[in-house]
């Protein structure tokens, strides 16, 4: 029975600065910064109606999720089949490019916040989601390899051979037969780089000219006179399109968080 | 498993090794440039040959002291997290149940945590500690302790600890959940027919099964929490004073706010390499433990 009652008080820890947020999201500045209540007393709708009806916060929005859709397609894409390659032959300098690869994931972003800035602003793709979607490919890549290596492994080989005997050419055998045998894995890959895109700031931040929803959040916290409302209600609806995906993959989380590799 | 021998397969690896190389060593290359060069504005740049690094790696001297006081910080931070989510993580795992609608209810509230923005993070910690409006800061004032993290280096410190337990216990305990879901059901049963006690099960059967999957979480905790920069930057901005300018905080301010770019250069090149050093260890044992459990 203690068990439960320590699991049910890490869940309301957990939900509790989640529920302030909401809370203050609900609430005119005026509230705010004279009381002290634990739901609002006249709730209003004043701040989320000042984020649906700007252009900036809106394209703001839009803008995140498509270099995190993007991203995730590219990272998985090229992920796949080198993750095969990986999992099944060995090839000159293999366990060295896996761990160069890995040690990409732990490269710290501030390190390359600056080189960044001058390598896209070269190349013409400053302030595109190109930009943010390729940088974010050096951590989500080495993990979607990573991730899809274990998956990869728990398919028997005997299945590769069969279809090679059956006269599957390497890339339908791919696409018609391996992929749909790793689906899960590749679900579970997705949600780590949309996951992992869409919580990043420094690289969106230093490569884009305040598009990105997470810069305009800071620009609101730095602005003199901070709108705690607004800031709160910005909060909120970013938090809308990770708790979207965790209710599509909640069945699989466990499995997920497993990385095939238990 | 055995492999195949095939060099072909690097057309298959290909792709990736062009994305992450263009991402990953033209940037590394402007780095190493910089960090043997000091510039005086007007992108004018002389040459300095390891100088940056002799004197960032010289306690004594300002940017020396500058650095290893961040470090410390830095180091302080990962150890602090690691030394109360990796207990609580196994503790949240093991209170959890094992099927049913409130494993999935709960599911649902620990991966929330994951995937929040990590400048909302920060966002939502000062909402939810500053002493006028948060409920947090306001609850400690109101039991008499004077609470205010903008001002109190000790306090600030807390609030950033107490965020980071928040936010990142739950991959530690989902990890351990999913490595105590796959111990099958007759290694418990074995150990009542035994007698043994509750704390010999965890000893015994459930510690080892958790080796591996923790050996990933401390990984992975300690590699983001000693490069964390977005949420201490949105809560104290590194304040008050210094006392939180952890080393990615001072590097930003170093590179962009000073635009010294051969001193942030040269710190970010130590960086990685500490970094990376750490990380290797860990992926060596790793590696070992699974070449050893492969051959049984």
């Amino acid at each position: 029975m203690s068990r439960r009652i320590i699991f049910y008080a890490y869940l309301v820890c957990l939900m509790l600065p989640l529920y302030w947020l909401i809370n203050l999201s609900f609430k005119g500045n005026v509230e705010i910064s004279t009381t002290m209540t634990l739901w609002p007393i006249e709730p209003t709708l004043r701040n989320y109606a000042i984020i649906f009806t700007s252009p900036e916060w809106f394209d703001g929005f839009l803008f995140s999720l498509s270099y995190v859709a993007l991203n995730t397609i590219i990272s998985i894409s090229v992920a796949l089949p080198a993750a095969y390659a990986f999992s099944r032959y060995c090839f000159l300098g293999d366990k060295h490019l896996f761990f160069w690869l890995l040690t990409n994931r732990m490269a710290p972003a501030a390190v390359f916040a600056l080189p960044y800035f001058n390598l896209y602003s070269s190349i013409g793709l400053f302030d595109s989601v190109w930009a943010v979607a390729l940088a974010h490919c050096i951590f989500n890549v080495p993990l979607a390899v990573w991730i899809l290596e274990g998956f990869i492994s728990g398919v028997p080989r005997e299945i590769d051979e069969t279809a090679r005997i059956d006269g599957y050419s390497f890339p339908r055998f791919f696409v018609r037969i391996f992929m749909p045998l790793i689906a899960n894995g590749i679900g579970v890959a997705a949600f780590f780089c949309f996951m992992f895109s869409w919580v990043e700031l420094l690289l969106a931040r230093t490569l884009t000219n305040s598009k990105a929803i997470s810069s305009i959040m800071t620009r609101s916290v730095s602005a003199s006179g901070i709108d705690w409302g607004l800031l709160a209600a910005a909060g909120v609806l970013t938090l809308i399109p990770g708790a979207l995906v965790i209710w599509f993959v909640r069945n699989h989380i466990a499995k997920g968080f497993a990385l095939g590799r238990v | 498993m055995t492999k195949t021998v095939d060099n072909r397969a690097w057309f298959l690896v290909l792709p990736v090794f062009a994305l992450v190389a263009f991402n990953a060593i033209l940037p590394l290359m402007t780095v190493v440039n910089y960090s043997f060069q000091d510039s005086f504005g007007n992108n004018q740049f002389f040459w300095n040959g390891i100088g940056w690094y002799q004197e960032l790696l010289d306690p004594t001297s300002e940017l020396g002291g500058r650095f290893f006081a961040a470090l410390g910080r830095s180091a302080a931070f990962s150890l602090a997290i690691l030394a109360i989510e990796v207990p609580l993580g196994i503790l949240v795992a093991l209170c959890m149940p094992r099927s049913g609608t409130q494993l999935a209810i709960g599911l649902v509230i620990m991966a929330l945590p994951l995937l929040v923005p990590w400048n909302v993070v920060g966002t939502i910690w000062l909402l939810y500690t500053r002493s006028d409006i948060g409920l947090f800061g306001w609850l400690i004032n109101a039991v008499g302790i004077d609470f205010n993290a903008t001002r109190n280096a000790a306090q600030a410190w807390i609030v950033l600890i107490a965020m980071d337990v928040w936010h990142w216990t739950s991959l530690v305990a989902l990890l351990c959940f999913a490595g105590l879901k796959s111990i099958p059901d007759a290694y418990y049963q074995a150990a009542r027919i035994d007698g043994a006690s509750r704390l010999a099960i965890f000893r015994y059967i459930e510690l080892p099964k958790l080796g591996r999957v923790l050996m990933i979480g401390v990984l992975l905790r300690f590699m983001d929490s000693f490069m964390i920069y977005t949420e201490p930057f949105v809560v104290t901005g590194g304040g008050p004073g210094n006392s939180t300018t952890v080393l990615s905080i001072d590097l930003v301010k170093i590179a962009l706010g000073q635009f010294d770019l051969g001193k942030a250069a040269a710190m970010s090149i130590v960086y990685t390499l500490i970094v990376l050093t750490v990380c290797w260890v860990f992926y060596t044992v790793l590696v070992t433990r699974d070449s050893q459990e492969a051959q049984p």
